[in-house]
């Protein structure tokens, strides 16, 4: 009685919600401007099939609560408010119990470990059309990779609902910042997307800079002064091994970022004091220059099909976004807001360009069409630099750092639409991040 | 002077400098060493900053001197590379120093402040570098004596945000370094 009671209660107060979340058709969220209610779902903890496999299941039922809950469109209704109790994977669900408490989404899964093999099984149901929605599914992985099953979990949900690829099996690259302002020390390290797993792949006797995925995600390019000067160094994810990638003698080389097929590396090269583009293979070979001019041009962008560049110039005067051929030739310039604009990376999806803007001694991250057209900017603060995608494209990630001697990085998300600004969680101080692919 | 003799010569001083100064930038003992294996810009970590014998303030011929009677920094407008009539004259006697002692070499870094985005800022410290290089040479100083890097935003020498402490930050520094040109 007393459970029917409470029940009762959670159950009013979640319909006194806007009528937005109102189901009519199938169960989906449009990932629009317009989502403002969060869809209310119930996880109770996954069951454990063996003995050993309770703490698993419990921690990748909650890892899966929190890549859905972290996107800011779903919210997770209590346990304390769930009716029907789950004893086993083959429990058949009574949908009214999770209408009473107005869950509109409900996951049950269960985890068994056996034989060095750790077995995630899942299923998702749309509560109000009383059916399961897609079919149940089963993943295998080495217990060791339980957050990386979680996170699988998380994303096949996500997009059975949203109908947008995932983005929780992802990992990022960025820069751990440790020391004062005037002596910071840098390492490049990388992590899951949600901090956890952290690795540092290099320790911090030299200056580096802006760590950038491959596609696979395999490797990551980055800037280092380990020569004195600054040089692009590739990295194997792996084996962790480097190399420095061949230069012309007397120059900087900066702003590396990989093709869309991982063959070849645009960057940054500056000799005699003047910056232009170039690009060049990953095995060497004969870099191929692709701007001539005076300005400054760096922060080059592959488009997801590798036929276009965009990348900022201030052959204008000030910082502007400019698109050409993969190849060089006459640019277009795309930005003509108030301010100065850099920093541009294409979105995987094709369709935007996000950047830093500087305007009125602010910084924003921003987005706009490859044409320039419908800028929005998603922050404002003292200094925000350095956006980047999340593997579907709806979210990024971007560097924030804060005035003074005191002053530190870290890493910020939020989502395209301007909404879920939150901090990553990192060890430490962070900045120059790089998301990763979606992984295999 | 045959060339192994040079280059112990050249190893010794560089020994003496790495004790005095192991990274002029605060970093970890590997710090910010040049590559150089001809020796030509006497290994970078040079008799900069902290290196620099306190003592030889007072000597003309000494490093301390260049550093701190003649000034080693020029400095810039916001997102501006251009000299101005000051960096001119610092550096007009960077140029008659480096002239008459012709058995240093320098290399000249190029600094920004906070308010830029960082590659941005790489390219800027190297216009910055490059236009007081560009002066040196203008001045009579061989270019195979000079080099330069930029550190954009990276090692700011005044940590405040204000325009007090970007004004010291928008720098170009000449470091001296023990070493004949190449």
């Amino acid at each position: 009685m007393l459970r029917m009671l409470m029940a009762m209660t959670a159950a009013m107060s979640f319909m006194a919600a806007p009528a937005a979340m109102a189901q009519d058709g199938p169960l989906r969220i449009e990932i629009t401007d317009g989502v403002i209610e969060p869809l209310p779902y119930a996880l109770p903890t996954f069951v454990a099939e063996t003995g050993d496999a309770s703490q698993m299941a419990q921690d990748i039922a909650s890892v899966v609560r929190s890549d859905l809950n972290g996107t800011g469109l779903f919210r997770e209704i209590p346990a304390s408010a769930h009716i029907q109790r789950f004893s086993s994977f083959g429990t058949s669900v009574n949908y009214s119990d999770w209408t009473a408490i107005n869950a509109q989404a409900l996951i049950v899964g269960a985890v068994s470990v056996s034989g060095g093999q750790a077995v995630v099984k899942f299923r998702l149901y749309d509560v109000f059309s009383g059916q399961e929605m897609g079919e149940g599914q089963q993943l295998v992985a080495n217990p060791q990779s339980w957050r990386r099953l979680a996170h699988k979990v998380a994303d096949t949900i996500y997009s059975r609902i949203t109908g947008e690829g995932g983005y929780f099996d992802s990992r990022v690259a960025f820069v751990n910042e440790t020391g004062p302002k005037d002596a910071r020390q840098k390492r490049i390290a990388i992590m899951d997307y949600d901090g956890a797993n952290v690795n540092y792949l290099t320790d911090s006797s030299t200056i580096v800079l802006a760590p950038r995925f491959s596609p696979d995600g395999n490797r990551v390019l980055y800037t280092t002064f380990e020569t004195g000067f600054p040089r692009i160094k590739m990295l194997n994810v792996s084996n962790v091994t480097s190399q420095l990638l061949p230069e012309t003698p007397g120059t900087m080389t900066f702003a590396p970022r990989f093709s869309p097929d991982g063959q070849s590396i645009l960057y940054s090269m500056e000799q005699g004091g003047n910056t232009d583009l170039y690009k060049m293979g990953i095995n060497g070979g004969n870099p191929q220059r692709l701007t001539n001019s005076p300005a400054i041009e760096t922060g080059p962008s592959f488009s997801p099909d590798g036929s276009k560049i965009v990348f900022e110039s201030d052959r204008s005067g000030t910082q502007q976004l400019y698109i050409m051929g993969a190849n060089g030739g006459e640019p277009t310039r795309i930005s003509f807001g108030e301010g100065r604009y850099s920093t541009p990376v294409w979105s995987p999806r094709g369709d935007m360009i996000a950047f830093t803007k500087q305007h009125a001694g602010r910084f924003h991250i921003g987005v706009m069409r490859t044409d320039g057209s419908e800028e929005r900017l998603l922050t404002a603060s003292f200094l925000d630099e350095g956006p980047t995608w999340s593997p579907n494209g709806r979210v990024i990630m971007f560097t924030r750092e804060t005035p003074g001697a005191q002053g530190g990085a870290s890493l910020w998300s939020v989502d395209i639409s301007g909404r879920n600004l939150k901090q990553v969680n990192t060890p430490g101080a962070a900045s120059d991040v790089s998301w990763s692919p979606l992984l295999p | 002077m045959n060339i192994a003799v040079k280059a112990a010569l050249l190893l010794s001083v560089l020994g003496l400098a790495a004790c005095n100064n192991p990274d002029r930038f605060g970093g970890s003992d590997a710090g910010l060493a040049v590559n150089d294996p001809g020796g030509v810009f006497g290994g970078g970590t040079g008799l900069g900053a902290g290196g620099v014998d306190q003592t030889g303030i007072n000597n003309p011929d000494s490093p301390a001197y260049f550093q701190q009677t003649i000034g080693d920094k020029v400095h810039f407008l916001v997102d501006q590379s251009t000299l101005s009539p000051e960096a001119r004259q610092i550096l007009g006697q960077q140029a008659q120093w480096l002239v008459s002692h012709p058995t240093y070499t320098a290399i000249i870094e190029g600094h920004a402040d906070e308010q830029g985005t960082r590659e941005y800022n790489l390219a800027l410290g190297a216009r910055r570098a490059n236009a007081a290089e560009e002066f040196l040479i203008s001045q009579g100083v061989a270019s195979n004596r000079l080099r330069t890097v930029s550190y954009g935003k990276e090692r700011p020498i005044a940590v405040c945000s204000s325009s007090e402490c970007y004004n010291q930050n928008r720098r170009a520094v000449t470091v001296i370094a023990q070493g004949a040109g190449a």
